[in-house]
């Protein structure tokens, strides 16, 4: 019997702004154990809390840009519970009117993830278990965060991998956080039940909580898929709870069953009042979004051209993408600023790192002038790798390694001469080639490049080669 | 009233008089301060007004004040006057206990709104006064400290839970003091003790730093001799707080509108304040009613049925609140730790247990009790319906009248111990104050006779949002026409 998985996600994403969400202190990732504190996210006895606007103006472009609906009055709730890391003994989030609602991201099927909600809370600090002990550490409290909760609309890890990365990408080119999964500044919380292919009926779900990785989560579902499934198999039931992954083993473990779930006895905070989103204010905010991912994607292959593979690769890392765009701005064969950037330039950079930081030594306009020297026919493809190359060592401009001299051109005269001179000069190779050895050719076009330092347009050479033998 | 005799018979606040008599220089701030410190050091240990007399704190205050009127300046309007605050308040540096063994030996990195104010008007803090534990309880006697005794007679307490602040003016240990109102906590122990206690529009007066009970209730307020002196006070607290996002602020100047005609005022009586009320209290409001009606003031009678409500939504909402409120104190960062545990769930439920005593414990249970899930609809959620319609029940009063009049407490200040005995009884003791609080509304106590036993009867006026300057205005139209103020003050040991 075949079993289908069923899967939905809370992503957790950790807004970029400079300031927390309801004090004043730094969000900076690292900085010295508890040094991006204050009494506000110390929660010392009788601070108050105040909304860090730009939170909300984070949380509502992030809405935006996943199709949501915005909520023109929405509210602060208390989520309580004990732990040391929470130092209120409640999370401030949002409960029953959360800003965003019912939006959806595209997979590239066609296929739509149903986002249920988004909405805003603080993160906790962070426990630090070394020498024996436990410490606090309560730079992360505070951080703004926005939970994202889709509908259970996966049906497969491929499907969840793809969801998420167009997420972080998504969340990436809006500038609302650096989704550096690493530094846990996206977190993934996955349900997941599987039930018999064709059957209606939900199956019961556990909930795996905290990942930061696109592998350990695919590798969490596969293993959890397959528990449930040997259990139902075996005649078993799945119960209700909440696991973690043990990256190390490759298992999930129960963490916590449904009867041990904390009761939150969430409530209206008291301390804050509503949060208010014009209509005129969505739309500024609507206004100030870039263009998105997906479409871009559209343009860089129905307007410009590229293909799909290849604008996949460039929307991949927005910097890429911008610089992409500033050097292709004013040349009409657009494709070829793509090629050069996804060739020798990326040949440059071989880390995802660096591709996202866009480490490229020289600035998008040295390559438009490179280009349109190409396209001007001043200098040939080859004239302009080799100048490529020694642009990128030294982060100078073309005309620093090509004189105007040698943007001459060669004369059709001149290469009139040259060509009859390759003929004359290579006889061998002109007798293979009329013999039926193709190959023969270009040994005579290497000669001709040589010879004019390649200067020459080959395409030219070859055609006026043809003509002298023939 | 000396005051009013040492200028000739005209009546003048406390405040005012102090600062006059600093300014002339008939007196220096440190001399004054001293005086002050004498009279806590002579009666303290009967009345237990302060937990912590903060004498350095005074003296270095008090001398900046005598460089400047050395130096000629005009004084603020609080500058170089003695006050003391509730120990609810936070004071950097300055042990901020709320009168429970929880937070014993905790000090503040941070300063309150409200006293960062008054430090910028150089008033001097004598101390931090007594407090039912975390604010809760109308006896000061949940503290960890012990109850906090009447100044006017010994044999009965001050109130609660703003008793220590209530006595420290009462026994002229202050000049004026701050306390915190969440159910009645600054009208109730200034009605026992004979004094005026102004409970703010909710939003006008700063919550920063003041340790929460129920944050959707709590309200910073004065508790003075003098309608005048709580105007005075209240114009310089009443700032808009970007720390506090309920802040509001005032800009108006209730001083400036003491000297407006009453004639004409209209005043609300709801029945149903008036149950269950002594004899001797309702002949003193009777009084008053009648002192208003010769002053021109027209009475309007109303209904009110929902007010025996008001009591359960009261306790479900500032319990609830407080359950939450409370939690942080686990005593792993700050405050009390116990000696000994075997992990840290142990240890987090010994130090709530033993930090924590009986009355805080009991409505910390109710407020989970009331959010836990299954529970939230029968209790929290109806609650905050019916305060919702509470609040429109005022707001339709308010259509036609400007002030609401009611007794302050249906009872004058308890003997020692008596609250102690059946706490549901002790509860039904706030009826008078605490609608108050649920509709946000601003509300004075002010002295309006004596019982049988010669116990003070406080009266109170409530007004509608925004509209504390007619409260003070009705209140000091009442204060000048009665004369009741000379009544007020005691001055035992020192004379100031």
């Amino acid at each position: 019997m075949s079993y289908e998985l069923v899967a939905g996600l809370e992503t957790h994403i950790e807004l970029s702004t400079n300031t927390k969400i309801f004090c004043q202190c730094t969000t900076a990732f690292g900085g010295e154990p508890n040094t991006h504190c204050c009494p506000i996210c110390m929660g010392m006895p009788g601070t108050l809390p105040k909304l860090n606007k730009k939170v909300v103006e984070y949380a509502v472009k992030a809405g935006i840009a996943v199709n949501c609906k915005i909520r023109n009055i929405s509210k602060m709730d208390r989520k309580n519970y004990v732990y040391p890391d929470l130092p209120k003994a409640y999370q401030i989030s949002q409960l029953d009117k959360p800003i965003c609602y019912e939006g959806y991201i595209k997979l590239s099927s066609g296929k739509s993830i149903d986002i249920n909600r988004i909405h805003i809370e603080e993160d906790a600090g962070k426990l630090i278990h070394e020498r024996g002990g436990t410490y606090i550490d309560y730079n992360r409290g505070g951080v703004p965060l926005i939970e994202i909760v889709t509908e259970p609309d996966f049906r497969s890890i491929d499907e969840v991998l793809e969801y998420l990365e167009k997420l972080r990408l998504i969340m990436k080119y809006i500038g609302v956080s650096d989704v550096k999964m690493q530094e846990g500044s996206l977190r993934c919380d996955v349900n997941i039940s599987v039930r018999k292919k064709g059957e209606e009926k939900l199956g019961i779900r556990t909930e795996i909580k905290n990942m930061n990785s696109l592998n350990f989560i695919a590798k969490a579902m596969e293993y959890e898929f397959e528990r449930h499934v040997d259990i139902l198999e075996s005649g078993g039931k799945i119960e209700q709870e909440t696991r973690r992954y043990d990256s190390e083993l490759n298992i999930t473990e129960s963490m916590r069953g449904k009867e041990d779930a904390d009761d939150y006895r969430y409530f209206r905070d008291p301390d804050l009042v509503n949060i208010n989103v014009s209509e005129e204010e969505i739309n500024r905010l609507k206004d100030e979004l870039p263009q998105l991912p997906d479409e871009k994607m559209h343009v860089f292959m129905n307007v410009y051209g590229i293909p799909k593979d290849d604008a996949e690769l460039l929307i991949k890392y927005k910097k890429i993408a911008e610089y992409f765009e500033e050097a292709s701005k004013d040349i009409k064969n657009k494709k070829l600023a793509s090629n050069y950037i996804l060739g020798q330039i990326f040949r440059r950079l071989p880390t995802d790192w660096e591709k996202e930081e866009c480490g490229i030594s020289i600035p998008p306009e040295y390559l438009s002038e490179l280009i349109s020297l190409i396209e001007s026919k001043k200098i040939t493809s080859s004239m302009a790798s080799t100048a490529l190359e020694k642009m990128l060592d030294s982060g100078k401009s073309v005309r620093e390694f090509i004189s105007e001299n040698d943007m001459q051109g060669i004369d059709d005269d001149v290469l009139k001469e040259i060509c009859m001179r390759a003929v004359s000069e290579n006889q061998e190779a002109v007798e293979s080639y009329l013999g039926g050895k193709e190959k023969a050719f270009s040994s005579i076009i290497g000669y001709i490049m040589k010879e004019t330092k390649g200067k020459a347009d080959p395409q030219k050479a070859a055609e006026i080669v043809k003509e002298i033998i023939n | 009233m000396q005051s009013g005799k040492a200028l000739g018979g005209e009546k003048l606040s406390k405040i005012k008089y102090l600062k006059n008599i600093m300014e002339t220089k008939e007196i220096s701030c440190v001399e004054l301060t001293k005086k002050y410190l004498n009279s806590i050091e002579k009666q303290n240990n009967i009345i237990n007004a302060y937990v912590n007399v903060t004498v350095e704190e005074a003296i270095k205050t008090a001398k900046k004040v005598d460089e400047k009127i050395a130096a000629g300046e005009k004084l603020m309007p609080l500058e170089g006057i003695p006050m003391s605050l509730k120990d609810n308040i936070s004071t950097k540096n300055i042990e901020t206990t709320c009168c429970s063994k929880m937070l014993q030996g905790y000090y503040p990195i941070y300063d309150a709104t409200v006293w960062k104010i008054l430090q910028d008007q150089n008033s001097v803090l004598l101390g931090k006064t007594n407090m039912d534990e975390f604010a809760m309880g109308s006896s000061c006697e949940s503290s960890i400290y012990g109850a906090t005794l009447n100044p006017h007679n010994t044999d009965y307490v001050a109130g609660g839970s703003s008793g220590g602040a209530a006595a420290s003016v009462k026994g002229n240990m202050a000049a004026f003091a701050l306390g915190s109102d969440t159910g009645g906590s600054i009208r109730q122990p200034a009605s026992f003790c004979g004094l005026v206690g102004f409970k703010p529009t909710y939003g006008t007066v700063s919550r920063y730093g003041v340790v929460a009970y129920a944050s959707s209730l709590d309200q910073v307020g004065p508790i003075t001799n003098s309608v005048e002196d709580a105007a005075i006070v209240y114009d310089c607290l009443s700032l808009f707080d970007p720390k506090d996002a309920t802040s509001i602020g005032s800009k108006i100047s209730t001083v400036d509108k003491l000297n407006s005609s009453i004639k004409g005022l209209k005043i609300g009586i709801v029945e149903q304040y008036f149950e269950g009320i002594s004899e001797d209290i309702k002949s003193s409001i009777d009084e008053a009613i009648k002192a208003y009606e010769d002053a021109g003031a027209q009475i309007i009678h109303f209904q009110m049925p929902k007010l025996h409500a008001v009591l359960p939504v009261y306790f479900i909402i500032s319990c609830a609140e407080a359950s939450s409120n409370l939690g942080r104190f686990d005593g792993i960062r700050y405050g009390y730790k116990t000696d000994s545990y075997k992990d840290i769930e142990e240890m987090i439920c010994k130090n709530r247990s033993e930090g924590f005593g009986k009355e805080v414990q009991r409505r910390m249970l109710l407020g989970t009790y009331v959010l836990s899930s299954g529970y939230y609809d029968a209790y929290y959620k109806k609650a905050q319906n019916l305060r919702y319609s509470i609040i429109q029940d005022f707001k339709k009063i308010f259509e036609s009248c400007d002030v609401i009049l009611t007794p302050s407490v249906p009872v004058t200040a308890f003997k020692k111990g008596e609250a102690l005995i059946d706490p549901i009884a002790t509860y039904m003791m706030d009826i008078c104050t605490v609608p108050v609080n649920i509709a946000g509304l601003p509300a004075i106590s002010v002295p309006c006779g004596f019982d049988r036993n010669k116990m003070p009867i406080g009266m109170q006026l409530i007004g509608n949002s925004f509209e504390d300057y007619k409260v003070l205005n009705a209140a000091y139209q009442y204060e000048k026409q009665t004369k009741n103020i000379g009544e007020t003050s005691s001055y035992p040991e020192v004379e100031i």
